[in-house]
């Protein structure tokens, strides 16, 4: 089996190109920062973020100035308010301006199903009596060929390329995530490219005993990424917890586009990767956001040799 | 007379008390995770929370920030993936009463959380649906939680992202939307219900030392008030002791 292992740096120069349609998912959870700070740092251009909730991790790549387009469902920082550096590209087209597709999450969801399964649509009981369809014209309406009934469609979703944080994997890249699954899967089997970035890196024994917990195939993986604590400020479950603090300081720092320059300059720009980023952090803030054990009670999968 | 609670305080304890007897519910953080989590301590013991995030009863250990924290899953009763969460537990009808809020109503019950203004050119650009539009769209009731504000409370939405009775002929079945939409709205100074027949905003009840002419002043049309206007009942020592101490101790949501 190919060793797909690589420096985050290779991962990006190799899978992300200028005017690619990039997913960098994960639902609170799991959402790759350290990928995009390397976009950022390779400067790419004229990307077409996709995303359900471009969180704080678009609203610095969009004031990076690496996107043309966004594809999302939730435009906030959740549980706190706006995202300025989206509001300003869209306000005002600083630092450039940003074409939106808008959708609602079980759209969005529904769209990397589509994706995943090669299928032409995803129909979902959504989007009636909204305004929503009037804004894009992507979501339309089928007739059900078993009734009368009209039901809203979206299209699929394929991704160029789709970086996917999860807990672990191993070096042919059979990847396992707990907690939050967010739509992981589905954007990982959509996309034409796939870049797992995980805490930790395990022999394939620890995969094959526990066959349930692999999200992920090596199949549809084209490179692994060993990143610890990759998705800060966002969390992974049982490795560390989310960073509320910084996701209330960012509605500060964002709020003027001079302290936002300040903070990539120094936390993106002033970094050469995810390691010193988080020496940067400093001990006491690594130690701060480790969670206390909440093990699972192991499974007996039973051995069928006999 | 001076008041021992806040206007959140009262928020959080009326729409507790509202989901008596309820079974599932769709929550989202701030007021609605409090009064949430109120209930399931009072008048709903078997009530379960799921988040959209992809959680089946959730136990948290600590207040929430966003409807993804980590406290939501360790110990909740299953995790799924996010088309699982849309497609069966909400589409599949699994899904009793869901909170919603938004930065404009109108008398209808319809929500705008996506633009002020114009979408193409939007004076302020919100935050969009989210799952809002089919969780307003599959719930069997909708419980809005909402500030009242003259601003808030709209003849004209300027973006309409979820359906509540849509319109004068309030007709969600003719359109096939599942649910029966908006029941409830409940806000800093009084509760509002839907009429049966006309499907539209009826002021219900007032919280006391709250006048009927400060609530019509908040709204940006001509009122509905019920024939039996009834006074909301303060929180009670029991509520307020289990909020303050159990359920947000720092007091984020006071």
């Amino acid at each position: 089996m190919p060793d797909k292992l690589m420096g985050m740096e290779d991962a990006i120069a190799t899978h992300v190109h200028d005017g690619d349609t990039v997913a960098i998912e994960g639902f609170t959870s799991c959402i790759c920062f350290a990928a995009a700070h390397e976009i950022m740092r390779q400067r790419r251009r004229d990307l077409t973020l996709c995303r359900m909730t471009p969180d704080l991790i678009y609203d610095q790549m969009i004031a990076a100035g690496c996107a043309r387009r966004m594809v999302f469902s939730y435009l906030g920082n959740p549980g706190v308010g706006s995202l300025y550096c989206v509001r300003r590209a869209v306000e005002d087209g600083i630092p450039r301006p940003i074409e939106l597709e808008e959708y609602s999450h079980f759209g969005m969801v529904g769209r990397y199903t589509a994706g995943a399964y090669r299928l032409p649509f995803f129909p979902l009981r959504s989007y009636k009596g909204s305004d929503l369809p009037r804004v894009n014209a992507r979501i339309s309406y089928v007739k059900s060929p078993y009734g009368d009934e009209d039901i809203a469609v979206v299209p699929p979703l394929n991704p160029d390329v789709a970086i996917v944080h999860a807990s672990r994997a191993d070096r042919q890249g059979n990847t396992q995530l707990w907690g939050l699954l967010g739509v992981q899967k589905e954007v990982a089997f959509a996309a034409e490219r796939v870049v797992v970035v995980v805490e930790e890196i395990v022999d394939e024994d620890v995969i094959r005993s526990d066959p349930n917990r692999t999200v992920i195939p090596d199949l549809v993986v084209d490179a692994v990424v060993h990143e610890p604590y990759g998705a800060h400020p966002s969390y992974v479950q049982g490795y560390y917890d989310r960073d509320n603090a910084f996701y209330l300081r960012w509605y500060e720092i964002s709020k003027d586009p001079a302290s936002t320059e300040a903070w990539l300059d120094e936390w993106v720009y002033g970094v050469r990767n995810r390691s010193e980023y988080v020496e940067k952090m400093g001990v006491e803030m690594v130690q701060q956001l480790r969670p206390g054990d909440a093990w699972a009670e192991a499974v007996n999968y039973g051995a069928y040799d006999g | 007379m001076s008041q021992d609670y806040t206007p959140s305080e009262m928020m959080i304890v009326t729409a507790a008390r509202a989901l008596k007897g309820v079974r599932t519910v769709f929550v989202g953080v701030g007021l609605p995770n409090s009064a949430c989590n109120l209930a399931r301590r009072t008048v709903a013991p078997d009530l379960e929370l799921i988040y959209e995030s992809g959680i089946y009863g959730a136990r948290p250990a600590r207040l929430p920030l966003s409807i993804g924290d980590p406290t939501l899953i360790s110990g909740a009763r299953s995790i799924c993936s996010m088309v699982d969460l849309f497609g069966l537990y909400l589409q599949g009808g699994r899904v009793e009463v869901a909170f919603l809020g938004g930065a404009q109503i109108d008398r209808f019950g319809n929500l705008n959380t996506t633009v002020i203004g114009d979408w193409e050119h939007p004076e302020v650009r919100l935050p969009g649906s989210g799952g809002a539009c089919e969780i307003a769209t599959n719930a069997q009731r909708i419980f809005v939680i909402m500030r009242l504000k003259r601003r808030a409370f709209v003849e004209k939405l300027h973006f309409r992202t979820s359906p509540g009775h849509l319109d004068e002929s309030g007709d969600r079945r003719r359109l096939g939307l599942p649910g029966a939409g908006p029941q409830l709205i409940v806000t800093d100074k009084c509760v509002f219900r839907f009429d049966e027949e006309m499907r539209e905003m009826t002021l219900e009840s007032l919280y006391p030392g709250v006048s009927l002419s400060e609530v019509e002043e908040n709204v940006g049309w001509d009122l509905r008030v019920a024939p039996d206007l009834q006074q909301a009942h303060s929180p009670a020592r029991g509520e307020l002791r289990l909020l303050r101490e159990d359920l947000d101790p720092q007091g984020l949501y006071r």
